[in-house]
Order: C-alpha cells, then sequence, then structure tokens
C-alpha cells in the first residue's frame, strides 16, 4: 500500500522528466550540437591538466594516472549534479522575470519543480568523457582490487554527485537574496569543481581547509583518490575517504538551510 | 567620432549600473585566481625550473592579470547581437546614421572600462597583495600593454560579431558560439600560458586570433616579453583586429543584402 502512494506521488516526476527529454530530442540536430558542445567542454577540461603533465611528471605528489582519477570522478560526479539540478543556475533569470511566482502555484513543492524544469540530457557529453578517463585511470594505475575498492568508488561517485547537487541547491537559495549578484555563488559551484579536480596538496593549508571543511569538494575526488591509489598524504588518510557520504550529508543540510532562508525570503514579484 | 565617444561613454554607464554584478564578478574572477595561481605554482616547483619562460613572479603575474582581463576582454561572447538579427531588430540599427559594427564596438569598449575598473584592478590588486607578482618591467611595458589590453578588447569583440551576424544564415548558431568559446577558452592563454603547450597545439595556436585576445598583453604585462618583441606581439594583435573587423563588415553587408523584415 505505502509503495503505491509513493510510486503515485513520484508519477508527476516521471511524467515531467520524461516530456523534457522527449522535448529536447525533438530537434535531432541541435541535440547532437549540445551533446558535442559539452563533449568539448569535457576535453578542454582535460587539456588542461595533459598540458601541465607534458611539463612535468608529478603535480601536488600526483603522477598523470593518479591526477586522471582525480580528473575522472569529480568531472562524473560533476557532469551528474549539472544533468540534475544545474538549471537551477537558471533561477535569477525566472526570479527577474516574475517567473518564480507560476512555479509557487502549481501543486508541487518548488524545489522540486525546478529540479524537473530541465532534464540537461546534453551533459552526457562531458559524462562520457569523465567515464572514458575513470576507466583509463582505473586501468592503468596500480590498484589493489578488493570489494572495499568498487565500494568506495560507487560510494563516492554518488556522495559526490550529492555534494554538487547540495552546492547548487545552496547557490539557487542565496539567489532569492543576490538577484543581480547571482555571479557571487559561481566561485563556489563552478569554483568548486574546479578545485575538485586537482590535487588537493597544491592549495596552501588555509585553501585545503577551506576545500575540505567549508566547500566539502574535496572528498568529491582528492580524498577517495588517495584511498583508492593507497597513496600517502598525512592530511587525507583513508578511512577519512568513508566519510565521504557524511560531507554529503553535511552539504545538503546546509543547502536546505539555504534554500529554506531564501524562498521565505522571496516577496513575490508584485504583480 | 564624437558619437563614437558617447556611444562608449553609454556603455560604460549601462554596465556600471549593477555594481554587485561587478563585486560577484571580482569575486568569482579571484577564487578562479587562487586555485589557478596554487596550480601552476605546483607545477613550477615541480619542474624545478622556469617554463616557457614563466618563472614565480611572471606565472603569478598571468595568472592574475588572466583573471583581471577576463571580465574586461569579452571572451565568452555576446548574443544581443544574434538575437535583434533574430527578431529583426537589426533593421532599426541599418537605418541610424552609425555603422552597426562601430556602435556595437564602442558600446563593447565601455563594456570593457567600467569591467576593468570595477572588476579587473581590484582582482589584480588582490593577487598582487596576497603573493609576489611581477608587476610590468618598464614604463614601455605599461605603455604598450595598455594599447595591448585595448586590441585585445577589439580583437575578441570584431570574432564575436562575425559569429553573432552567421544567424543571418542559421536559424540556430549555439553551436558554432559554443565551439568558439571552447576553442578560444583554451587557445587565448586563460587557463595555461600558451608557452607551456606542446609545439603542435602552440602552432595551432599562434596561427589563431585568440592569443591576441589575452596572452598577448599577458606577455607584455608579466615581462615575458620585452623590447622589440613587444613590437611584434602588438603588430600581431592589429593585424587580426583589422582582418576581423573588415570581415565584419563584408558579413554585416552580404546579411544586409540578405535581410528581410516581415511587416512594418
Amino acid at each position: 500500500m505505502a509503495e503505491t502512494t509513493l510510486s503515485q506521488r513520484l508519477r508527476p516526476y516521471r511524467v515531467l522528466l520524461a516530456s523534457r527529454a522527449r522535448a529536447q530530442m525533438q530537434y535531432r540536430a541541435s541535440f547532437v550540437t549540445d551533446i558535442l558542445g559539452t563533449v568539448g567542454v569535457g576535453l578542454a577540461e582535460f587539456a588542461e591538466v595533459w598540458v601541465i603533465f607534458h611539463n612535468v611528471d608529478v603535480l601536488g605528489g600526483l603522477d598523470f594516472t593518479a591526477a586522471l582519477l582525480v580528473f575522472a570522478l569529480s568531472n562524473l560526479a560533476f557532469s551528474l549534479a549539472d544533468m540534475f539540478v544545474g538549471h537551477l543556475d537558471q533561477l535569477p533569470r525566472y526570479i527577474r522575470a516574475g517567473q518564480v511566482d507560476a512555479f509557487y502555484v502549481r501543486p508541487l513543492p518548488l524545489l522540486a519543480q525546478l529540479m524537473t524544469s530541465d532534464l540537461s540530457l546534453r551533459r552526457v557529453g562531458r559524462l562520457s568523457v569523465a567515464l572514458v578517463a575513470l576507466g583509463v585511470a582505473l586501468t592503468t594505475a596500480d590498484i589493489a582490487w578488493s570489494p572495499a575498492t568498487v565500494a568506495l568508488i560507487v560510494l563516492t561517485v554518488v556522495s559526490g554527485t550529492a555534494i554538487f547537487s547540495a552546492l547548487f541547491t545552496a547557490a539557487g537559495g542565496l539567489q532569492f537574496f543576490l538577484v543581480d549578484g547571482a555571479e557571487f555563488t559561481n566561485a563556489f559551484t563552478y569554483g568548486g569543481s574546479y578545485a575538485a579536480q586537482q590535487s588537493q596538496q597544491v592549495f596552501p593549508d588555509p585553501l585545503r581547509i577551506f576545500w575540505t571543511f567549508v566547500v566539502p569538494t574535496a572528498f568529491v575526488a582528492y580524498i577517495p583518490a588517495v584511498a583508492i591509489l593507497g597513496l600517502d598524504d598525512p592530511l587525507a588518510p583513508s578511512w577519512l575517504a568513508w566519510l565521504t557520504p557524511v560531507a554529503g550529508l553535511l552539504a545538503w543540510g546546509i543547502a536546505a538551510t539555504c534554500w529554506r532562508l531564501g524562498t521565505r525570503h522571496y516577496q513575490g514579484a508584485g504583480g | 567620432m564624437k558619437t563614437f565617444w558617447l556611444l562608449l561613454r553609454a556603455g560604460f554607464r549601462r554596465h556600471s549600473t549593477y555594481r554587485l554584478a561587478l563585486l560577484a564578478g571580482m569575486t568569482t574572477n579571484s577564487v578562479f585566481g587562487f586555485i589557478r595561481a596554487s596550480i601552476l605554482l605546483a607545477a613550477l616547483a615541480s619542474a624545478g625550473t622556469a617554463i616557457g619562460g614563466y618563472d614565480a613572479p611572471t606565472t603569478i603575474a598571468f595568472v592574475w592579470w588572466g583573471q583581471a582581463l577576463l571580465g574586461t576582454v569579452n571572451l565568452w561572447g555576446f548574443a544581443e547581437v544574434k538575437d535583434r538579427v533574430r527578431t529583426g531588430d537589426i533593421a532599426v540599427d541599418f537605418l541610424r546614421p552609425v555603422d552597426p559594427q562601430i556602435a556595437y564596438l564602442a558600446g563593447d569598449l565601455g563594456r570593457a572600462g567600467i569591467n576593468l575598473i570595477g572588476r579587473g584592478v581590484p582582482a589584480l590588486l588582490l593577487g598582487a597583495l596576497l603573493f609576489d607578482m611581477a608587476w610590468p618591467p618598464s614604463a614601455v611595458s605599461w605603455a604598450a600593454g595598455a594599447v595591448s589590453i585595448v586590441l585585445a578588447v577589439v580583437v575578441a569583440f570584431s570574432g564575436n560579431f562575425v559569429i553573432n551576424l552567421l544567424a543571418f544564415w542559421l536559424v540556430e548558431i549555439r553551436g558554432i558560439t559554443l565551439l568558439w568559446m571552447i576553442t578560444g577558452g583554451l587557445l587565448c592563454g586563460l587557463y595555461l600560458p600558451v608557452p607551456w603547450f606542446p609545439d603542435w597545439l602552440r602552432t595551432i595556436a599562434n596561427w589563431s586570433p585568440f592569443p591576441s585576445m589575452l596572452q598577448n598583453p599577458i606577455d607584455i604585462l608579466a615581462g615575458r616579453v620585452v623590447g622589440h618583441d613587444i613590437a611584434s606581439a602588438v603588430g600581431v594583435q592589429v593585424f587580426w583586429a583589422v582582418a576581423l573587423l573588415a570581415l565584419g563588415q563584408v558579413v554585416l553587408r552580404a546579411g544586409r543584402r540578405r535581410l528581410e523584415v516581415q511587416g512594418g
């Protein structure tokens, strides 16, 4: 009985998402161009890593394979989060145009509506670049495989996606206050994604603390990668990698608070 | 000339209205500056020597001038002209006594000015305060750097203008815009200095207009390029500015002949 209720309650979202997906695939050429575009974005991000390793053998204590693993894990989590909730970025536009009010009068929660307002399928381009990088990194790296390793990888991808989604949601909540200053939040959404791709050893201590405890993007890729590869970093012991879900939960706690504050603050477009 | 100046000031004032947006942009640029500076310094430490002519202080200058000029030079392009072509509003621009390309260029230079002052310089000073940064080595470098920044704005604008005008022929130019942005972002020297590229990629970059949009002014201001090389760096920029502006005129005229506005 409870199960039917749940599936009934989720039905509107399924219908919405399916319609978004169908809508995007109507214009075939445009859809393919968009996918190629996000493949390009992924490749450009990879090129940055690759060009650095063209000049040096080790960066921040990581060799190329290890850096590739960090790159892959963070890009995988980011593109998944971007696909599901990245369009919360559009919120300032909705707020300015007064379209948020239209969401309020519909019989579904605001955040759920915004999340399902789009399903950016074009992000599969970047996602596939990340998957290929992950495949290459996992096969070429020297990994002591065990069920724990597999579990850790799955846990990392899920929690990493949760962390980035939380960042996007927190950014969305803050948009109700910022409006014109929408770009502030890019500092920790896109900036966080950029930081997550790096070996955390490149950062001076204050920045490292920031990316671990304030905006926890170090948990997305670097800390798990150190554990998977069995590397030695006194600041990232391997047990810490198992705390990635905790970081995700805390990030979601903050995101929920930001979202609640933002929606309470919102006074309507005055129409 | 007077009209040009008035349009430029209008562009400056239009973009200076959104002060919070400038502060937000500066914050984001600074956060990326911190991350990029950390990565590049780690790379230099690992190499143990200068890479591609960049040592630690000039690398820091590369990073922070890059972040400062990111908002000044319109690397990511604009959609205004494209939208006006699609809606037919471009016809109004054709009716005006000023050439549309020149009018939009003036507005963009104004936008660049306020972004340099309100967004770029604060980020640069923050970088200089927190890192050991190389300043332009001489008065010549300062002066040539200033000219080079203006040229970079012109090159980026005129390239984007041509892309926008493709909307005369194509219904949707999003794919082309995206391709332009990705190639440009990589080859202009925003993420990494062009001299760090492997040979083949550097050759491609040097044959493209993209380094003229960012790498050339940064090279001069960071003091990596000095003496006679300054003249050739600026010369390449002048070439691209003239070539892309001329191309813009050709495309604009062809588009004007094609334009058909319904109703009236």
